[in-house]
């Protein structure tokens, strides 16, 4: 299991140069995602995910991350994508929220950009419901588009632990 | 010790030992108002423990040095070094004092007037008369706590107890009343008692120049003092933050060490093995040492139940006996926590719903005080607590009405069910019975709540109720949540882990052997020792695996079948393959997947991979919809043929082709004898066997003494004599249930039996015993008379036939036998006055079963001391200790004739030796 540990490698910078506006940037179907860096706790190739039957669709499994178990999420699924048919194995996001560990699984991951506030923008009007329910806003970068990703929506489940 | 007052000398070193630091903080920093209000918190706390104990002489120093901590804090005098040197020495009173407290468990006689005087001169401001630290007065103030001298100071010449107070005591008291202007007035006295004790002091000039030294003394003086024995020393405060995490890292670690395992297990034989297999060791011991630092006895949790029960009587105008057996069972705190609450609310309950009022009781010619009684035992890795109640017992009627009210079922089903099963209603969610809603109860949020907090932490919770006898409820809960042993399955490729403690057996399952899968509609049964149990395919009700993959699970490749038991319903799950059990830590899920019922938590297995755990309480309720009759049922038939368990039988043919049958314990030897060995003697056939003569009896006169070949007969002795019963023919021994259906008019024969579905007659053995030897009865035989003539045995056993059976042994053997069928017309003799040396009775019985017995008997009446011995042919440890529990005095394995002869001999040797 290959595997970066973000937050030493952010803590080697100064500590004013990580700020909300970091965003560790991640593909999904092509498409730029950004996570804000200090949501990120790791990136690693996951291994071995096993499935949990009757979860939810948008739960890819739960995994051991160097023996804490980590539930992993399908953010294809959660944008409502297609599966993942790459030949490279999917990458996995680990972040934290409300006391639990996530991993989140993206196609791949790139690098750490620090993005001016310049070069933000509200959501779309248009954009899919389902993307808009877990983007926080739009950065046009060079050539791209950038979605950052607001972890705590993606985890936002309650629609299912309301249901029970 | 008292568990208060050495928590209390815990608590109270450890207070001292910090304000010992914090005054000399304080000294060199007197306006740092957190480190003095720090001291004041401590000082206080040691105070009002005192006074809470009653220990007079602490509290009245501690009340001193208080005041003056106080006028610091305040600012109205001045912290100065002679000033905290004066409440340093108090603190060394207060330790010199609780030095003596701990070995004699009471404060030691005299005062400390002189050191409280001059606190309370300094905290009216005035400097301490005599200047303190280097000077000798506070050394003979100090000096006061010597042991050597209080002697002279108090006339009682024996330590005082908590709680009693001292003659000096008394005169502070008195002196102190006049109020805080005149405190100048305790100082007179004190000289006069100081001076006294100066020639002693002398001895020792030296120790007594600081405080310390002189606590020291003290201590030293006080002869059999071992500090390393001292209750302070013995435990140590640990936050349960820092428990919890040392059971983390054991967690982690026992992974670990399962993950090793399972490696080198693959590398077969290398070099690691011996060290591992250490390590292992010192795992396991470290999991159980940690395990235990987390127990705590529920007692614990039962403490504040004395005042409930006492509340709820006067508010409820009952008469309330609450009886608590088994506080010292220890469980994990986690636990202790989570059953803290479902417990209250079913002592509440009992109280309030099954309790009837004293005019009620009385009516129905109970005593007047209602019982609960609580009782917590181990059984095997659970916790059983029972919550009992002597009260009105569980309406079926108004339970039927309310279910019918809430549509929890039709009258249809309702019909259908047994009283057990309604009662289980009481379960169910929004069920509470109270007509009229109290401030005790019936607020609807009752046992269903109790039952999910018991769930939770997978523990079921069952019912026994009796009208007017009473209600039981039955709490099993497992020893501790973290790790459990589990059983590990594969389901359509997937792993999954079992919690062992809901597995009661594995069954494999194929086509063609005698354990096959059948099907019912669609549903798929298994045939487990005659009876049908319900069966679920665990892919198909996790939805995994296509369908053709589960039907192959299912019919025609081999399958296991695990049968689990969850409270009273028994299931069996179906998967592919069984692996080992191992040993797990359970992990909850993410909260997203906290809502799938049928998942516990999940947990890493030794290879490193993640697998979830099965919530057997989850399947069953998933399943419980389709099949929730089928295995009530199940739960029934278990019930009802629960009092004839299998007994070893043997067949045999005498007379005519129909098979008979005697319990093979009951028979010595098998013989076949020579026919021309059989001779006649006074008009019976006798036998030359062993050395002596053996008269043989025929079953019955059809039956013809074989004229060539070899007679087969069956021999029963009773120490030196035997009986040959002749037979035409042993057939067989089987293992089989003996309920006998018809009863006989024929001499000789008890009734008929179902044996391997063939009517078969039971023989009466005690019938033949007499023909053999018409005095077998009458003889006494020599262990069973007593100084006093025979001794008398009750009898208890609901069927006949083992009555019929053990009944005539005993009698053989010399006792004076009573046999009853029912337990409730024993109870009756009792309150006649009837007396027995010893009581025999069976456990599985129908309404009262043997524990209730022996706890009615045990409870109340004549019979106290009388010696129970059960008898049963279930003899599982488990059952062991809950006899001995309930107040058995020993467990035979039924018709174990001569272990029950032994029993019964070494009873009366006891109690014998007792009176």
């Amino acid at each position: 299991m290959s595997s970066t540990n973000l937050t030493t490698k952010s803590g080697e910078l100064p500590a004013t140069a990580v700020t909300d506006s970091d965003f560790v940037t991640v593909v999904i179907a092509k498409q730029h995602f950004g996570i804000p860096v200090l949501r990120v706790h790791d990136v690693f190739v996951p291994l071995n995910i096993t499935a949990v039957p009757l979860a939810p669709k948008e739960v890819a499994g739960v995994l051991n991350l160097r023996g804490r178990i980590v539930t992993a999420i399908d953010v294809r699924r959660r944008l409502g994508l297609p599966p993942y048919e790459g030949d490279k194995p999917q990458m996995a996001v680990v972040v934290e929220h409300a006391g639990e560990s996530y991993s989140l699984m993206i196609d791949s991951v790139g690098e750490v950009l620090s993005l001016s506030p310049d070069m933000f923008e509200r959501n779309p009007a248009n954009l899919d419901p389902r993307w808009r329910e877990v983007s926080g806003g739009i950065y046009r970068l060079q050539g791209q588009l950038l979605v950052v990703l607001e972890v705590a929506k993606v985890l936002d489940f309650s629609r299912y632990t309301s249901a029970a | 010790m008292d568990d208060l007052l050495s928590e209390f000398l815990t608590e109270t070193n450890e207070s001292l030992d910090t304000v010992n630091l914090e005054l000399v903080k304080l000294e060199q920093d007197p306006n740092n108002k957190s480190v003095l209000s720090n001291i004041f918190r401590l000082v206080h706390t040691i105070k009002g423990t005192c006074g809470f104990l009653g220990l007079p002489r602490l509290e009245a120093v501690a009340h001193a040095s208080e005041n003056v901590l106080g006028k610091f804090r305040d600012g109205v005098i001045l912290v100065t070094p002679a000033s905290v040197t004066l409440i340093l020495e108090s603190l060394d009173a207060i330790k010199s004092i609780l030095t003596v407290l701990e070995q004699t468990e009471a404060e030691p006689p005299g005062d400390d007037l002189d050191l409280i005087a001059r606190l309370n001169a300094q905290a009216e401001g005035q400097s301490p008369a005599p200047a303190p630290a280097a000077t000798p007065e506070p050394a003979a103030a100090v000096a006061s706590d010597g042991p050597t001298e209080r002697k002279m100071l108090q006339q009682l010449d024996r330590p005082l107890r908590p709680g009693e107070v001292s003659l000096d005591e008394l005169e502070r008291a008195f002196q102190e009343a006049e109020g805080p202007a005149s405190m100048a007035a305790p100082v007179p006295p004190a000289p006069a008692q100081v001076a006294a004790s100066v020639p002693v002091k002398a001895a020792k000039p030296a120790e007594a120049e600081d405080g310390d030294h002189a606590a020291k003394a003290a201590a030293q003086a006080s002869a059999n003092t071992n500090p390393e024995n001292s209750i302070a020393n013995q435990t140590i405060r640990v936050s349960v933050e820092l428990l919890e995490n040392l059971m983390t890292m054991v967690s982690e670690l026992v992974l670990t060490r399962n993950q090793l395992l399972q490696m080198v297990r693959r590398l077969g034989e290398t070099e690691f093995k011996t060290p591992l297999q250490r390590l292992s060791h010192v795992t396991t011991e470290l999991q159980e040492g940690v395990m235990k630092t987390r127990m705590q006895p529920i007692g614990n949790a039962w403490q504040k139940l004395p005042r409930i029960v006492r509340d709820l009587s006067i508010e409820l105008g009952k008469k309330i006996n609450l009886q608590m057996l088994g506080a010292e069972t220890e469980l994990d705190r986690q636990v202790l926590e989570l059953i803290k609450d479902p417990l209250t609310h079913m002592v509440r309950n009992s109280g309030d719903h099954g309790l009837e009022t004293p005019d009620e009781r009385r009516a129905k010619g109970k005593p007047e005080t209602g019982r609960i009684t609580l009782n917590a035992y181990h059984e095997g890795g659970h916790i059983i607590i029972e919550i009992a109640d002597d009260g009105r017992g569980l309406s079926t009627e108004r339970i039927k009405k309310k279910i019918l009210a809430n549509n929890l079922a039709t009258e249809a089903e309702l019909e259908a069910m047994t009283e057990a099963q309604i009662h289980r209603f009481i379960f169910a969610a929004g069920f509470s019975t109270a007509e009229k809603v109290t401030s005790v109860s019936g607020r609807g949020v009752g046992m269903d709540v109790v039952r999910t907090n018991i769930e939770k932490i997978g523990g079921s919770v069952d019912l026994r109720s009796q009208m007017d006898k009473g209600s039981t409820f039955i709490i099993k809960i497992p020893l501790t949540l973290a790790i459990v042993s589990a059983l590990i399955v594969e389901s359509a490729g997937m792993r999954y882990a079992i919690p062992q403690i809901a597995v009661v057996e594995l069954v494999r399952a194929s086509a063609d052997s005698e354990h096959k899968i059948e099907r019912l509609n669609e549903t798929p049964v298994l045939r487990l020792r005659d009876r049908l149990l319900p069966l679920v395919n665990l892919a198909k009700i996790l939805n995994i695996g296509n369908p053709t993959q589960g039907k192959s699970a299912t019919g025609d490749d081999e399958d296991f079948v695990i049968v689990a038991q969850v409270g009273t319903h028994s299931f069996g799950i179906v998967v592919d393959r069984v692996f080992d059990t191992e040993e797990i830590v359970v992990k909850p899920v993410a909260p997203i997947l906290r809502n799938i019922s049928l998942f516990s938590g999940n947990t890493i297995l030794g290879d490193g991979s993640v697998i979830m755990i099965l919530d057997p309480n989850g399947i069953a309720e998933k399943t419980g919809g389709e099949f929730e009759t089928q295995t009530e049922m199940a739960a029934e038939t278990s019930i009802t043929t629960g009092d004839s368990e299998t007994t070893s039988l043997l067949i045999f043919r005498a007379g005519s082709m129909e098979p008979m049958a005697v319990p093979l314990s009951l028979i010595a030897r098998l013989e076949e004898i020579e026919v021309d060995k059989i001779e006649r003697a006074n008009n019976r056939y006798v036998v030359q066997y062993r050395g002596k003569l053996m008269p043989l009896v025929k079953l019955n006169e059809n039956v013809p003494m074989k004229t060539e070949g070899r007679q087969p007969i069956l021999v029963f002795t009773d120490e030196d004599r035997a009986m040959g019963l002749a037979v035409d023919e042993i057939v067989d021994i089987v293992e089989d249930r003996l309920k006998v259906e018809l009863v006989s008019e024929q001499p000789g024969i008890l009734g008929s039996a179902i044996i391997r579905n063939q009517a078969t007659e039971i023989v009466d053995v005690g019938y033949y015993l007499v023909q053999g030897f018409a005095d077998w009865f009458q003889r006494s035989s020599s262990g069973a008379v007593g100084g006093g003539g025979k001794r008398r045995i009750l009898l208890v056993d609901d069927s006949p036939f083992f009555l019929n059976m053990i009944g005539p042994l005993l009698q053989v053997s010399g006792y004076d036998v009573t046999s009853l069928n029912d337990p409730a017309v024993a109870l009756k003799m009792r309150d006649d006055g009837r007396m027995f040396d010893v009581i025999v009775s069976d456990i599985e019985m129908p309404g009262m079963n043997g524990f209730e017995f022996a706890e009615a008997i045990r409870r109340e009446g004549a019979w106290r001391d009388v010696p129970i011995i059960a008898l049963s042919a279930r003899s599982t440890p488990q059952d062991f200790e809950r006899g001995r529990q309930v107040g058995f005095t020993d467990y035979v394995i039924k018709l174990d004739r001569d272990a029950l002869l032994a029993t019964l001999q070494e009873t009366f040797e006891h109690t014998g030796a007792a009176a």
